[in-house]
């Protein structure tokens, strides 16, 4: 009982980082209808500038202003320089433009941090475990986790329906000539959510930083992950990225966690292993596949 | 106008001769040296590097040129590549692969072509039993013997029983049976992974609950960091103390979980501290030259440009025999940098192997520390299918 407890915090833990990466992708694809593959480069940069800020001053809150505004301003350059000139061309080209990105990326932080991976430590007051009930033992830094990508759903919540700021994003993903012609700078309204966007994967990314490792191509294992997030979700939808990121967290820490086990009853142990391994690293492509036969659009497709 | 035409004809040929004669002998290195593990293709190459620059561009007294491909971790790009070499630069000695699933895809047909591989990493067992071949020598080690050492001494240990976790892929369940042989006490549960996992939360939050004595590993690369960060974040490490083979801890990954790793047991063939001269001096020739502590990959590297030079030495040079150079590769006739060095009957190594100790010395750096030879003149486990 312990035990699953103990497990669904750390699915809901996954869900909370999964959630902050597709919320930026979703987003970006909801508002303007950009496929951006390079989305796990902008996590990447934000774990990479942590864990240099974290090892030069020691603070974590400087590491995680620097990753947020790295991650943030890489976002808006690669907007400006890149997506801009594509938004015309047709899903292949910015596909294969946001690809290329990837590789970009990739290479550009083995020039600057190395080939070998970045060390990067949980700070002393985030450290530790608590017992949340006798029993329960939890490390303190990823109930942060959870504590922080909730207060990040709300607030992106509020933006989108309570202020000018979201209503104007809104309106520019349903119309964008009209918007413009209202006097509004679609432009740079693009140029914001696209950092926004690219600010939320930076910010999964220094809190990645302290559990993962930090290393060129981090980006891409996760990124697999976000877009199973999205399709599930909804394309475009905030509330259904925090939906789906929460379910394939909980899918695919449960299923690691108990499907083993589980097979172990009626399966000799070293077969039940490898059968039981396998089932739980598919498992959340099946539960997307079910989704998919019982919603084609997602669970909570956008209105347009 | 005849004469003229003959006398330039003849000093063609002689000067064809010449040329000839000054040929460097072509070491065809294929490793990776891109996608994240491109650190391990590096220390192969840097380590390789060494011992021809300490001769002045030649190996047991011959001129070698050493061509360089990355393969990018991909069979197919491998594959390309050592065709490449044989058809192209004509090449008859390779070596440098780094990966296992690499190395099986190009070394059975290199081999089959007449060219002398030498594995300066990978030693998968499928060419190192019924797949062995008398071009074939692995320098570095099969695959298994550096979970075996870790068996042993666990086995030799006050744990009873321990918990197992390796990716669910094939050279993760070879590691675990390498354990596994060597262990014979109690396995509490054997966990296989995905590749290329980063959190493991469940798999941690399940090892608190089974309450082993020890738990064994085998997550190479990143996965190893993720896994090793997120263990002693759980406060386990205290409790339930990790093994693994050397593969997570050597000093480049160390940069990355130094402080977490601390004091944590593993396997290896070789460590920068064994004492003998050959070792002293690579392991100072190295740090001079790149300015970093050498990895057991470098070693390999050094080690198995050695080995080629001792019997370039013995054919001078003419590698056009190639079972002169065979018969003199398998005398290991140099100084390894693991003290004693022979090949058994499959052409894998016989040697001794250590289990070490992660430490941080004193100018902050991490590393590792010998702390007890377990295996002495250590047979690999396939010798016995290899029929040569």
């Amino acid at each position: 009982m312990i035990l699953l407890v103990e497990q669904l915090l750390n699915g809901l833990q996954l869900g909370i980082t999964l959630f902050l990466m597709s919320a930026g992708l979703t987003l970006v694809f909801g508002i303007m209808q950009v496929i951006n593959l390079a989305h796990g480069s902008f996590y990447m940069i934000g774990a990479y500038v942590g864990a240099t800020v974290a090892a030069a001053t020691g603070s974590f809150i400087l590491a995680l202003a620097g990753a947020l505004g790295a991650a943030g301003v890489a976002g808006m350059a690669v907007e400006i320089l890149v997506l801009r000139q594509l938004y015309k061309r047709d899903h292949l080209d910015q596909v294969l433009a946001t690809f290329g990105l990837i590789f970009f990326f990739n290479e550009m932080t083995r020039i600057i941090w190395g080939k070998q991976p970045l060390f990067m430590d949980i700070p002393t007051w985030l450290k530790g475990n608590i017992e949340l009930l006798p029993g329960l033992i939890y490390p303190v830094y990823r109930l942060a986790v959870i504590v922080v990508g909730a207060v990040v759903a709300l607030l992106l919540w509020y933006l989108f329906s309570r202020t000018r700021l979201g209503m104007q994003i809104r309106a520019g993903a349903s119309n964008r000539d009209m918007v413009s012609a209202l006097g509004v700078n679609i432009k740079l309204l693009y140029t914001l959510v696209f950092g926004l966007g690219t600010l939320l994967a930076g910010l999964a990314g220094v809190m990645a930083g302290q559990i993962f490792a930090v290393e060129s191509g981090m980006g891409e294992s996760i990124l697999i992950l976000t877009f199973v997030v999205i399709v599930i979700g909804g394309i475009g939808s905030v509330r259904g990225a925090v939906v789906g990121a929460l379910l394939v967290g909980l899918v695919d820490t449960l299923g690691r966690a108990f499907l083993p086990t589980l097979f172990r009853t009626f399966l000799s142990s070293s077969y039940a292993d490898s059968v039981g391994a396998s089932l739980a690293s598919m498992s959340i492509y099946i539960v997307m596949a079910a989704v998919l036969i019982w919603k084609p659009r997602g669970l909570f497709p956008s209105h347009h | 106008m005849k004469r003229l035409l003959m006398l330039l004809t003849a000093a063609a040929f002689v000067f064809s001769l010449q040329s000839a004669a000054a040929e460097p002998v072509k070491i065809g290195m294929i490793t990776t040296l891109s996608t994240k593990a491109a650190y391990l293709g590096e220390d192969i190459r840097d380590g390789f590097q060494l011992a021809i620059d300490q001769e002045g561009g030649k190996l047991g007294g011959i001129d070698v040129e050493l061509l360089v491909e990355d393969d990018g971790r991909k069979p197919e790009k491998a594959k390309q590549i050592a065709e490449r070499y044989m058809k192209k630069d004509g090449v008859k000695i390779m070596t440098g692969i780094v990966f296992s699933n690499v190395a099986i895809a190009v070394v059975p047909k290199v081999v089959r072509d007449g060219v002398v591989y030498l594995s300066a990493n990978a030693g998968p067992s499928k060419l190192a039993g019924k797949g062995c071949n008398e071009n074939y020598f692995s320098v570095s080690y099969q695959n298994d013997n550096i979970d075996e050492v870790v068996g042993q001494f666990v086995n030799d240990s006050e744990h009873q029983s321990v918990h197992l976790i390796a990716p669910n892929y094939p050279a993760g369940k070879d590691h675990l049976a390498g354990f596994k042989r060597y262990f014979k006490k109690d396995i509490s549960a054997e966990v296989y992974t995905q590749l290329g996992q980063s959190d493991y939360a469940a798999e941690i939050a399940a090892i608190r609950a089974a309450k082993p004595d020890a738990v064994f590993f085998f997550l190479p690369g990143g996965m190893g960091v993720s896994f090793i960060k997120q263990y002693a974040q759980a406060g386990l490490s205290e409790e339930i103390p990790l093994y693994g083979p050397a593969f997570s801890f050597d000093e480049r990954l160390l940069k990355a979980v130094g402080p977490v790793a601390l004091g944590v047991k593993n396997g290896s063939q070789w460590t920068h501290d064994l004492d003998n001269p050959a070792n002293k001096q690579f392991v100072a020739a190295y740090i001079e030259k790149y300015g970093r502590t050498p990895t057991l990959y470098a070693s390999q590297g050094y080690d198995t440009a050695r080995l080629i030079g001792s019997a370039l030495k013995a054919v001078q040079g003419n590698i056009d025999d190639l079972g002169a150079v065979k018969q003199a590769l398998k005398k290991a006739e140099f100084d390894s940098v693991r003290g004693k060095f022979s090949f058994g009957t499959n052409q894998h190594p016989v040697q001794d192997l250590y289990i070490r100790e992660v430490i941080k010395t004193d100018d902050g750096q991490y590393t590792n520390r010998t702390i007890q030879k377990v295996f002495e003149n250590h047979v690999d486990a396939y010798a016995a299918e290899c029929e040569m």
